[in-house]
């Protein structure tokens, strides 16, 4: 669509821009400014420079925190973006049991965050939780309370559980909007199932698809409740991740500082992936 | 044709045990759900129910996140409505740039702003009211509500709007009168899921909150700390907030699908 140029339209986007502005540069230039200072409490700041960013950047705490995020945020994504998407494929396009499976699907995103990590957390205990007693009764040795490998696997678990209904219902969206004659030419050229997919499907899904690898990558790179409530971060810190070791030090520890400056540095993370991203997928596109 | 509906059906299935165990546990006795292991109750209660249906500190918090939720989703929804349309119909400077920002507050963890807001709101005098929980939720629910609008109207022929005005419609009368109502999906779609978001999240309602405005998801925290594990109340809880989510869910239904797909990158 050819858009005209009005520099007035700037009065429809001003309650937007207070609003947000409100909320996200006060907060952020206050994170600005613990990152560069030094206090030893009475609310007496003095210029630090950049140490807390040279601190966090050189400590092995940090790194062990983004290392697991990275490999939680990778496994996240290698699991529930085939799985919607297949799911997805597999799902029926009209009639009454489409409604009834988006309901149910979408049952999971609509669950405060912290009633998922308790709802996981009483359903995988050892004891007296279905999946923990379960497993054990099969023979499998699960504790996810002391196992760093089984609260890996619980809290992967719970992830795919709670969101790969939405890459499902992207995904569907994307299969809906294509025309039946697309299906109809293909099956005339004898076209398989694969050849389907591969020329038709997916070019048509490459929108929902990064709309659904963005979303996903962003929420479960900033990933907290859920598995603060589940395992707290641990046994040990082996569940630790960037959001949860940020909030052992600001509000565990008033560590406004280190904070700080971890803060900023975590946000970066975040932007820069998601705006190579975002690049890459408009790169091919446009091709 | 079979065999391909098998893997939905095995999905939702997955999807649902969780969500059967906390219902079985919210009729349990706190007894039962530590003595032993059972599939069903043996021992039936609605004690639970009961218990948060008659203690104020309890249905209290589902009323004020009921509350902050809704405020959100109006002033989420009506400050994006404008500005959607600008985004879609009009070139201005730096409207590109713009929408990333805006898109940028989508992608900021709650943990970082936890305690900034806290001081922010503490210092022009919200804390602990429920418009400090709404306008905190803004923060992302006012980009992505943007995100969908813009997609909506989009896809509303710009004709549409050029008629109006040669009609002799002046903008706002044209924007209330024929422009709404025309992507009224669009704005059920927004409106669920801003709806969900501030629903969902915690961290930052928790922060902004100690008495007054303290959300059901703060007070199951609390209660489970302070008085042991009372395991069939936490359920009862959660089971609870299931239901404004499902009731939501069910009027949405034709459109949630619909509604990220039609959002442009």
């Amino acid at each position: 669509m050819n858009k005209q140029v009005n520099q007035k339209a700037w009065f429809l986007v001003l309650p937007v821009v207070i609003l947000v502005a409100f909320n996200a540069v006060i907060p952020l230039m206050t994170v600005v400014n613990y990152s560069v200072q030094e206090t030893f409490g009475d609310n007496v700041f003095s210029w630090a420079g950049v140490i807390w960013f040279e601190q966090v950047l050189n400590s092995p705490r940090f790194h062990d925190a983004l290392l697991r995020q990275m490999l939680f945020t990778a496994i996240i994504l290698a699991i529930e973006i085939p799985l919607g998407l297949i799911i997805a494929l597999a799902m029926p396009r009209k009639g009454f049991w489409v409604s009834v499976c988006l309901v149910l699907m979408a049952l999971p995103l609509l669950i405060p965050w912290n009633v998922v990590g308790a709802m996981w957390n009483i359903f995988a205990l050892p004891e007296i939780g279905l999946l923990g007693k379960g497993l054990n009764s099969l023979g499998f040795d699960y504790n996810y309370t002391r196992q760093p490998l089984t609260a890996w696997f619980t809290t992967v678990l719970m992830d795919v559980w709670h969101w790969t209904s939405l890459v499902v219902l992207l995904c569907y969206a994307g299969l809906v909007s294509i025309p039946d004659d697309y299906y109809r030419a293909a099956k005339i050229d004898g076209a398989s199932a694969w050849a389907v997919f591969r020329f038709i499907q997916l070019p048509k899904l490459k929108r929902v698809l990064t709309i659904a690898i963005l979303l996903r990558f962003m929420d479960s790179f900033m990933i907290y409740t859920e598995v603060k409530v589940l395992t707290g971060g641990g046994p040990g810190n082996a569940t630790t991740f960037l959001s949860i070791d940020l909030d052992k030090i600001a509000l565990g520890q008033f560590d406004l500082g280190p904070a700080g400056a971890m803060s900023l540095i975590y946000f970066l993370i975040i932007l820069l992936f998601s705006w190579l991203f975002y690049t890459l997928m408009m790169r091919n596109e446009a091709q | 044709m079979r065999k391909r509906s098998l893997l939905p059906i095995v999905y939702i299935f997955f999807l649902m045990l969780p969500i059967y165990w906390l219902v079985t546990m919210s009729f349990k006795t706190t007894n039962e759900i530590l003595g032993g292991f059972s599939l069903f109750p043996q021992d039936f209660t609605l004690e639970n129910y009961a218990k948060i249906f008659t203690d104020s500190t309890w249905y209290s918090g589902y009323i004020n996140s009921i509350i902050y939720v809704v405020a959100n989703t109006l002033l989420s929804v009506s400050v994006a409505l404008p500005a959607a349309y600008a985004f879609s119909r009009y070139r201005f400077l730096g409207d590109k740039h713009l929408f990333f920002w805006l898109l940028t507050n989508r992608m900021a963890p709650a943990a970082v702003f936890a305690l900034p807001f806290l001081q922010l709101y503490s210092a022009v005098g919200l804390f602990d009211t429920h418009i400090a929980v709404a306008l905190a939720h803004t923060l992302f629910n006012v980009p992505l509500a943007v995100w969908i609008l813009e997609g909506f109207m989009s896809g509303v022929p710009k004709e549409l709007d050029e008629t109006a005005y040669v009609d002799g419609y002046s903008f706002p009368r044209f924007f209330v009168k024929i422009f709404i109502p025309t992507i009224a999906a669009g704005i059920g779609v927004a409106c669920f899921f801003c709806f969900m978001f501030s629903w969902v999240e915690m961290l930052l309602a928790k922060t902004l909150t100690s008495v007054d405005a303290k959300p059901i998801v703060a007070t199951m925290t609390r209660t489970a700390s302070t008085s042991g594990y009372e395991l069939g109340l936490l359920a009862a809880a959660g089971t609870l907030t299931i239901i404004p989510g499902a009731f939501v869910i069910y009027f949405v239904r034709n459109y949630i699908a619909k509604g990220f797909a039609l959002g442009r990158v």
